[in-house]
């Protein structure tokens, strides 16, 4: 086999340029497939972190009616909690939320909000809502940077908030907005109005009531479902997220694949005129001493050499791109907020070892079986026609 | 016993519904040593009965023996391992591996015996030496002329030592001088190392070297003559 190798490796070099201008396509294909899917891992593994540390903490117990499709089903959804829940906000392993459908009139527009009661002083989940906990005459309002500059709202505004109360009647309060937070996840932002959950309460009338109860991360003994509340693990929350970034995955690679394919067509078309051009050189091959199978080894390592040339130029110019990329990270922003992916606005690459290798590989073995192809003919090409460099 | 032996041997091809008879009723034996051509006109079947000698192909009916193996029961691999180990091939286009130099052209026949590095090196040196290419060792195949390109093509021919080297109309494609200079290399390669040469030809200037010429015509031998003085080496 290093005989093979050695051969191999002087024959494709000595092919010069129809060589290069393969390793270069193949080599841009490498880049290309670990670049695209470094940054898929990179939105995968931000969008997660983004949703765990601002929104859903180490899971969430949500009310048997509450569904967060359905606006509708906001006004139900929501009870006093279990003993064994409330145990939990008492000794601050969990924040309780209370979510009702409101209404806002910014600029005179009227626009349909949610509006997410919240304990003030927390820490389950990482957004500022001690904000709120400055005493105000005014009931104080926090929203997120999307909301504010959609609405034209700063810090210090007022806004007229209009909602119905447990009875279904309607009541208008008025807040004014005492923190801009800055959060990656749209979720908790557009649309969303983040106020007192005791105040909620007693606008609403719904004293104790929750929507949803957000638990500490790494929590291990969790209660047990009850008839009201049932519990939605991270797995659970974050399905979206991950069914998302999957699917753009699997487009992204569908693309990368059908270039791969286009490189591996000339790598085929190399070797399928190879075969025919050297056939003069095989003859002389198996004249020399060579058997048939050593020179079809011969030929699909000529092919498959053109793959692992690639990746040697592929990690020369790949690396330090995709290590600068993975450092300073890429900016999205635009993309993100119109794709309403806010947190891949600064977007860091993950680029992992099983990445590199399983693409490497994938490559080299499709690379390999297509150079093996075209190569079988030389098992069935007589060698004194080959010799005269005529076709069997 | 005899080095090459055919006994009755046939070579037929298909020609579409029919067969066409490229060698008939051969008999004839070769020794160690000899320097014998196969002679005859374009189609005679010179070429067909090299290859088979050269174990690249096998004969129809009757037999070939080749260095105590019967080409016609060898595998494919089996072979492959008599002609790497026991012959040398000299073409008429000289057939060398465009992409290697003229060191790498000669040391490809040990490469394939998985000979050492040392020993390879000193029997290419040898092998250059003889040709009188020490100089071009560096080159490739396409900045050599016809002449050069076949002195490489014997050197790696007879770089193994082999016992038989088959040449296929060796010296069609060289001008005079240039074969005369490769004929006179191969005779005294035939003389220094008893290496055994039989030739394809129908070139005057190879056949005046002949120690033995078979002369056929039609896939038949019509004539067997040995003991010819050939030319001093």
């Amino acid at each position: 086999m290093k005989l093979e190798f050695k051969l191999a490796y002087k024959n494709i070099i000595g092919a010069g340029l129809r060589t290069w201008l393969n390793v270069a396509i193949l080599s841009f294909i490498y880049v290309l497939i670990i670049g695209s899917q470094g940054i898929y891992d990179g939105m995968m593994k931000q969008g997660v972190r983004v949703e765990t540390d601002d929104r859903i903490a180490g899971g969430q117990f949500w009310h048997k009616d509450y569904d967060p499709n359905d606006p509708f089903s906001y006004d139900d959804s929501h009870a006093e909690l279990t003993a064994k829940l409330q145990d939990m906000v008492i000794s601050e392993t969990a924040v309780p939320m209370l979510i009702k459908r409101a209404t806002i009139y910014p600029d005179g527009r009227m626009k349909s909000v949610l509006i997410r009661g919240i304990k003030p002083m927390q820490d389950i989940v990482k957004i500022p809502t001690n904000s709120l906990g400055n005493t105000h005459k005014k009931l104080p309002v926090m929203i997120g940077t999307r909301m504010a500059s959609t609405n034209n709202f700063q810090e210090g505004d007022y806004l007229t908030i209009r909602l119905r109360d447990i009875d279904g009647t309607f009541d208008a309060v008025e807040g004014r907005i005492v923190k801009i937070m800055s959060t990656r996840s749209v979720t908790i932002d557009k649309g969303q109005l983040w106020i007192p959950i005791q105040k909620l309460r007693e606008i609403t009338g719904m004293k104790n009531e929750t929507t949803v109860l957000t638990i500490k991360t790494g929590l291990e003994n969790i209660p047990g479902d009850t008839e009201t509340w049932s519990f939605k693990d991270r797995d659970y929350l974050l399905r979206d997220i991950i069914k998302m970034v999957k699917s753009k995955k699997v487009s992204g690679l569908i693309m990368y694949m059908v270039l791969l394919f286009l490189a591996l067509l000339a790598v085929f078309d190399t070797q399928v005129l190879a075969i025919f051009k050297r056939r003069k050189e095989i003859g002389t091959l198996i004249a020399l001493g060579m058997t048939r199978s050593q020179v079809v080894k011969l030929f699909t390592l000529e092919g498959a050499m053109h793959g692992v040339l690639a990746a040697l130029v592929g990690a020369l110019y790949g690396t330090p791109l995709i290590y600068l990329f993975a450092k300073t990270g890429m900016d999205f922003t635009e993309v993100a907020e119109a794709y309403g992916m806010g947190y891949i606005a600064m977007l860091y690459p993950v680029y992992s070892a099983g990445l590199v290798i399983g693409t490497v590989f994938i490559v080299m073995l499709t690379v390999t079986v297509v150079s093996f192809i075209p190569s079988r003919k030389i098992a069935t090409l007589d060698p004194t026609k080959a010799l005269k460099g005529k076709v069997s | 016993m005899a080095l090459i032996e055919l006994k009755d041997m046939y070579k037929k091809f298909p020609m579409g519904k029919n067969e066409f008879t490229a060698l008939k009723e051969i008999n004839l034996e070769f020794e160690k040593g000899e320097f014998a051509g196969l002679v005859g006109p374009s189609g005679s079947g010179k070429t067909t009965m090299l290859n088979i000698l050269g174990s690249l192909d096998t004969p129809s009916e009757g037999s070939a023996r080749v260095l105590d193996n019967n080409i016609g029961d060898l595998s494919g691999k089996a072979a492959a391992q008599l002609r790497k180990k026991h012959m040398g091939f000299i073409f008429q286009t000289y057939n060398l591996l465009p992409v290697y130099t003229v060191y790498e052209n000669i040391e490809f026949p040990l490469l394939i015996l998985k000979m050492s590095r040392e020993e390879r090196k000193k029997k290419v040196a040898d092998a250059l030496d003889w040709v009188g290419l020490t100089d071009k060792k560096k080159s490739r195949p396409a900045q050599l002329s016809g002449g050069e390109s076949q002195r490489v093509a014997v050197a790696r021919a007879i770089v193994k030592r082999p016992d038989l080297v088959l040449a296929d109309e060796p010296t069609a494609n060289l001008d005079d001088e240039n074969a005369y200079n490769v004929l006179e290399m191969m005779v005294k390669l035939n003389e220094e190392l008893n290496t055994t040469f039989i030739f394809a030809t129908h070139d005057h200037k190879v056949i005046k070297y002949l120690k033995r010429k078979i002369n056929l015509i039609d896939g038949k031998i019509t004539e067997d003559m040995a003991d010819l003085p050939g030319v001093k080496g």
